[in-house]
């Protein structure tokens, strides 16, 4: 088990170290020259050089990264003098057109796009799970078909399009909600859940249809099963064949991309936070890219990617305890 | 979110494990696919888009309006630009109506819009195709050192929140000609969902007795490889390349939405209704015309998929 925990860790660190220099190399290589966007209007080929200078801009790209590189364990300093900004560890760069450090933006957004993503959690591990377990075990019903084809339509749609029809329907025709405004939660508690309603729905929609059409093609796959039949065959109540032999093999891969598209949403849903104007970090990461603000998108990438590494670590611990064999074969 | 492409991993988790059976005559899956009501509804709805698509500048000469004319009489420039007449100015003259602001006609843009989204489509699951076909085959045949390095390849792929990367990528790129680069950026994500499925299914195959009888009557790698191997794999990646194409369909929209897809003025679904956001509540005819055929679009290659992957392994379990 340890020995399984220090490599599954050590593949980790690997997975992020790639990241970052894939990510730094792109970045450095694509994006337009930090130093002219600093420089602002009233700009002079001497003023750009300065800045360049300051920033350490004119190195050699080994020398930016591994500077890079410490800021995020030991903090950083851009430029000299009396204009010289501190950024803290783990310094995850400097947005110049905002004047703050990345991470402080990543983390006045984090509170919204956390409220999203756990409400939307709730939401669709109920709905996708409960859901395809019941069209399975009702196989050929009239709820095994519903069920199926709300699915079917559910990863179907985009969830745009969805986010679109449904403020339609429910704001502008019917007036059940309110439009969405930004407020904060101390502000107007009532506004503040009525605006994420939405967001949820729509969130929780998309996911459940997936849920739904996994758990229930893994729930008819497991029933398929010979321990199954054998659990069966030995005289097994069938609540307990269900409870001590399906569901677990039926409901680890659920457990694997639950652990994935969770710690994916903490790192910004950027289509439904555009849509419905929710200030998280999806909205930042896409006003950013409208801006070229280059420094907050390569953040966001770097947070989403660390998130969704370290979620897939986790499942790979959790699973050790759901599925015995994933043990037998850590061991060996 | 639709576009993630972790879906497609998913949903085949229990990989179609075809392949080791003998290849399905082809005769009797197409046989199977057209007495399916929905696979016949999927498959006619596809060949409709494809058609618009190949024959759109012909479609747009019938209806009258092209792509990127404006047509100031069909707004009304009092209500700041909306269009004249019911449900978004649709009429003899506008089939599907008109852009709010600019009177573009709307019909034309989604026969334009139905080209970028099929080329793209096909672009890039023909990219990912060979890509994850090829690799597949060289880890799974090869084994060792080959199979190590390109399976952490594919490890640190999959590992990447590859929608927010696609996006940063393309927003550091130059505008001009994006459609190549977002074949590329879906191409280089999307290759290992398939190629973990034939690696597989290539070691397991590698083992089998007509592939010791190939090697001991002499053939050669790259023999065994194509004629022996590959033929057994095809219902697989006939299966798991329809599954992945609304994930593209799907992606291509959702970027081109974002804004850092295909860029204006050549229409684009996802940037239409990108477009419409701004007009939705007093035009909702605007977004629900691109919307309904992406949908449909995304949805008929679902159930293609769906299909074809259930009269495949009932052809293996037969």
């Amino acid at each position: 088990m340890v020995r399984f925990l220090v490599t599954r860790l050590a593949g980790m660190v690997g997975v992020l170290f790639l990241v970052v220099l894939f990510t730094y190399a792109i970045f450095f290589a694509l994006s337009p020259d930090p130093a002219v966007q600093i420089c602002g209007k009233n700009c002079t080929p001497e003023l750009i050089d300065q800045i360049r200078t300051n920033l350490g801009l004119d190195r050699p790209f080994y020398e930016q990264f591994l500077g890079f590189l410490s800021g995020l364990f030991v903090g950083t300093t851009y430029g000299t003098g009396a204009n010289a900004i501190d950024c803290a560890a783990p310094c995850l760069g400097y947005s110049f057109q905002t004047g703050q450090p990345v991470l402080e933006m990543f983390e006045q957004r984090f509170g919204v796009s956390a409220t999203l993503a756990v409400g939307a959690a709730v939401l669709w591990l109920f709905m996708g799970v409960a859901g395809g377990m019941l069209a399975a075990i009702k196989k050929g019903t009239w709820f095994d078909r519903a069920a199926t084809g709300a699915a079917l339509g559910g990863v179907s749609i985009p969830n745009y399009v969805l986010a679109l029809v449904l403020q339609y329907v429910l704001v502008v025709k019917l007036g059940w909600l309110p439009f969405p405004q930004a407020v904060p939660f101390g502000a107007d508690p009532g506004q503040w859940f009525l605006n994420f309603v939405m967001p949820w729905l729509v969130l929780a929609f998309t996911y459940a249809s997936m849920y739904q059409r996994l758990t229930r093609a893994n729930v008819l796959d497991t029933l398929d099963e010979n321990f199954v039949r054998t659990a069966r065959a030995k005289g097994l109540a069938p609540r307990l064949v269900w409870r001590r032999h399906a569901l677990r093999p039926a409901l680890t891969p659920v457990v694997t991309l639950f652990g994935m598209d969770f710690a994916g949403l903490l790192g910004g849903a950027i289509i439904i936070e555009t849509v419905f104007g929710l200030n998280g970090v999806g909205k930042m990461a896409s006003d950013s890219i409208t801006k070229n603000d280059q420094p907050v998108i390569m953040g966001v990438t770097l947070v989403a990617a660390f998130l969704v590494i370290v979620g897939n670590v986790i499942v790979d611990i959790v699973y050790t305890t759901i599925d015995p064999r994933v043990r037998i074969g850590a061991r060996a | 979110m639709t576009i993630s492409m972790t879906t497609l991993e998913a949903e085949t988790g229990g990989a179609p494990s075809v392949g080791v059976a003998p290849p399905a005559p082809r005769q009797g899956v197409w046989h199977h696919l057209l007495r399916n009501r929905g696979a016949v509804l999927a498959l006619s709805y596809i060949a409709l888009v494809a058609l618009l698509a190949v024959a759109a500048p012909l479609v747009v000469k019938l209806s009258g309006w092209g792509p990127y004319e404006f047509d100031q009489s069909a707004i009304d420039p009092n209500l700041g630009g909306l269009p004249i007449g019911p449900l978004g100015g649709i009429s003899a003259e506008h089939w599907f109506g008109v852009e709010p602001g600019t009177g573009r006609d709307l019909f034309a843009r989604i026969v334009y819009g139905a080209r970028t989204s099929m080329l793209i489509a096909i672009a890039a699951t023909t990219l990912t195709t060979l890509l994850g076909v090829l690799f597949g085959l060289l880890a799974g045949y090869h084994g060792g050192k080959v199979d190590q390095v390109v399976s952490r390849v594919m490890d640190f792929l999959m590992a990447f929140p590859a929608l927010i990367f696609m996006i940063a990528i393309l927003s550091a790129l130059p505008a001009s000609n994006r459609a190549p680069l977002l074949v590329l950026v879906i191409s280089v994500f999307g290759w290992p969902y398939l190629a973990r499925v034939v690696r597989g299914q290539t070691m397991t195959l590698t083992q089998r007795e007509f592939v010791e009888a190939a090697r001991a009557s002499g053939a050669s790698g790259w023999r065994i490889v194509l004629l022996e191997i590959l033929p057994n794999l095809r219902s697989t990646i006939i299966v798991m390349t329809t599954l992945a194409v609304p994930g593209y369909i799907g992606t291509e929209a959702g970027l081109s939405f974002l804004g850092v897809g295909v860029v204006p003025p050549t229409p684009s679904w996802g940037q239409m209704i990108a477009q419409s956001m701004s007009w939705y509540a007093v035009d909702p005819v605007y977004f629900l015309l691109p919307g309904t055929f992406l949908f449909l679009l995304v949805l008929s290659f679902t159930v293609l998929g769906d299909r074809l992957k259930d009269v495949v392994d009932a052809g293996e379990r037969r």
